[in-house]
């Protein structure tokens, strides 16, 4: 496993940055589970507070040319990879200024101007679409990277694309976020062998175990996966092991989990791990508040203007079968 | 003028946009080394190369997954599912993703991608490898189904599928496939325009794919009887063109849609309803010739039986016109 050792000689301002953007995610996942309850966010949401480092650590490896894919528990894929949270937040909500006009929802935004292909409602969606997108990327001098959770390991698109990303030698990363429950099934139960980096081994992609709380870890597994498939080197299978706060969807207050199991991941918070290393490193505590407080004031604002944002007129849905 | 194999037809649309557009690039099982199991693209591999014309696994959801990527990030893919048949496999990239996208998106992008395969019975390929997916498909806003009746409306439907930026669903009919005809007259055969391929005064028997030359057989045959057939081939189930149809009807007033499939849930009982819907007033009949509601069998003496031929289509028209049988 990669973990906390792997540190790199970098400056702490570029991961007080990345903190920000976890915290951005937090707070805005905490926004909607406040909006839902009061009516404003529609039908479900997946919330993925508690696995902010693995989406703010992959896409700190990538380009903005770069592409993902992510999943119904993707909007911490869509701010990581630069969506305004305005906009995503206007998506929740189902207003004309959304990302994508209202038409869309929370589990699948779609945002190409900062190469978010979608997020996928379908369980392994997410692969299939990174691995088309590498074939572009391919031509482009980029990579793509699908996000997808320990459920999707058992689809057939993670077994068929990986096959089909490493034959072609695809520039791509496989990151599981294996947050040990498919819905509301744990992982063991329902994942023969139980290990689901080995499985990168049957189709000779290689593959890490990365401690998905720890931001510099899944930046560092990233980057070298981000290299080698610029390099033409091929897809690797990346799983980051991390836990979600909240349960499987606005339907399941996730009673299923052990108390001590849900306290010892709440213990290793990514939020309060990345802050205290900041902490350790020459940052200052009042540099860390700062950049909290201005992360909280971007999150109001962005709630404000979404909640005052219009909804979509219907008839301005006339003529949209098909792209004339 | 030379004629032009339906195969042939098929491959030289490729090539063509191939040769066009460097966006477009074509994948499948089989379709590069090998040139496709019913020979419809060989060469293309040697004449374009690895990075234009590949060969993928026996991987549909990722093969028609990755065609879905690869369309809304600059490339414009053809696939083929080898036997539509197959289409089971990929749905959710077609029918989730790629149906949906310029919609949901709000126009971001759309999905310039075609998704070819060899379709229908008659070849004792029995219930698996015999099946016309295009009705599984037309119930799903934001896809396009071609299905030519000719090698001409092959070429110039898949060309105009491939530049078309939406996703299409394109049919090729196995019994068509060593058909000759005249090349295209135009570059490119719109999508959802139908056409009359024969005039009449009588009655209107609409159809697609093979159905249209059994019924042009038929309405030779029926000629003879006194029996004044049209025969529009639709050319394309999803946009339906109705307005010929109707057209056509409203100087009929009487029409048979014969289909290649059940009619329960079929394209046929569509055309059907929405003929009485927008023109009851016209009509003195109206009714469709399709298959048994069962799989398709192996048996030649059952696969033949089961098929809706030129014999099958002047015995419904001579019972329900109750005029004399032709010769």
């Amino acid at each position: 496993m990669i973990g906390t050792g792997t540190a790199e000689a970098e400056a702490p301002a570029a991961y007080l940055e990345r903190y920000a953007e976890m915290l951005l995610i937090r707070l805005f996942e905490g926004e909607m589970h406040r909006l839902f309850l009061q009516g404003h966010v529609h039908g479900t949401t997946h919330l993925s507070a508690g696995q902010e480092a693995v989406p703010v650590g992959v896409c700190s490896a990538l380009e903005p040319h770069d592409y993902v894919a992510g999943t119904y528990r993707g909007h911490g894929h869509a701010l990581a990879k630069g969506t305004d949270p305005e906009s995503l937040a206007a998506e929740m909500l189902g207003r004309a200024t959304g990302v994508c006009g209202g038409r869309a929802g929370s589990m699948n935004v779609i945002d190409l101007e900062h190469g978010l292909v979608g997020c996928f409602g379908i369980v392994g969606g997410s692969i299939a679409a990174a691995t088309g997108a590498a074939l572009s990327a391919a031509r482009q001098g980029g990579v793509s990277a699908a996000f997808f959770g320990d459920g999707a390991a058992n689809q057939g698109y993670f077994h068929e694309c990986l096959n089909f990303a490493k034959v072609l030698q695809l520039p791509m990363l496989f990151v599981c976020e294996n947050n040990f429950y498919g819905e509301f099934t744990p992982m063991a139960e329902v994942t023969a062998g139980g290990d689901i980096a080995a499985r990168g081994a049957a189709y000779g992609v290689p593959a890490r175990v990365v401690d998905g709380n720890d931001l510099w870890a899944v930046r560092a597994a990233a980057l070298e996966a981000a290299e080698n498939a610029r390099s033409g080197a091929g897809p690797t299978l990346l799983e980051c092991q991390t836990y979600r706060h909240y349960g499987h969807s606005k339907s399941d207050p996730a009673t299923y989990r052990p108390k001590d199991e849900v306290d010892n991941w709440l213990a290793r918070d990514p939020l309060v791990l990345t802050r205290n290393r900041l902490l350790e490193s020459e940052l200052e505590e009042s540099q860390v508040a700062a950049v909290e407080e201005e992360t909280r004031e971007r999150i109001e604002r962005a709630m404000e203007a979404a909640l005052a944002a219009p909804f979509p007129d219907p008839a301005d849905d006339e003529g949209r079968e098909f792209r004339q | 003028m030379s004629e032009l194999e339906f195969r042939a037809a098929v491959r030289d649309a490729i090539a063509e946009e191939i040769e066009r557009d460097p966006a477009v690039v074509f994948f499948g099982e089989d379709v590069a080394a090998a040139g496709g199991v019913f020979k419809a693209t060989p060469e293309l591999h040697e004449r374009f190369g690895p990075e234009r014309v590949f060969d993928t696994p026996i991987s549909e959801l990722a093969l028609a997954g990755a065609a879905f990527g690869a369309a809304v990030t600059g490339l414009r893919p053809i696939i083929e599912i080898m036997f539509g048949d197959f289409m089971g496999l990929p749905m959710d990239s077609l029918v989730n993703q790629a149906a949906k996208y310029w919609y949901i998106s709000n126009e971001q992008a759309s999905v310039p991608l075609v998704v070819r395969s060899a379709v229908g019975a008659g070849g004792r390929f029995g219930a698996m490898h015999s099946q016309a997916h295009g009705t599984w498909f037309q119930g799903v806003p934001g896809l396009k189904i071609a299905c030519p009746s000719s090698p001409a409306d092959a070429k110039g439907l898949l060309k105009a599928s491939v530049r078309d930026d939406n996703p299409v669903i394109f049919l090729e009919h196995k019994r068509l496939y060593s058909v000759k005809g005249p090349p295209p007259a135009d570059q490119l055969v719109p999508l959802g325009n139908a056409s009359v391929v024969r005039p009449g005064t009588d009655l209107t028997v609409v159809s697609i794919m093979r159905g249209v030359p059994d019924a042009l057989a038929a309405a030779d045959r029926l000629a003879e009887n006194g029996v004044d057939v049209e025969v529009i081939d639709l050319r394309s189930l999803r946009p339906l063109d109705l307005e010929t149809v109707l057209e056509s009807v409203a100087k009929t007033n009487r029409l048979l849609a014969v289909e290649e499939g059940p009619r329960t849930g079929g394209w046929a009982a569509g055309v059907v309803g929405a003929v009485a819907e927008e023109g009851l007033h016209e009509l003195d009949d109206v009714w469709t010739l399709t298959t048994a509601e069962t799989p398709i069998p192996y048996s030649p003496s059952l696969e033949d039986a089961f098929l809706p031929d030129p014999d099958a289509i002047v015995a419904t028209v001579t019972e329900r016109l109750a005029i004399s049988t032709p010769r």
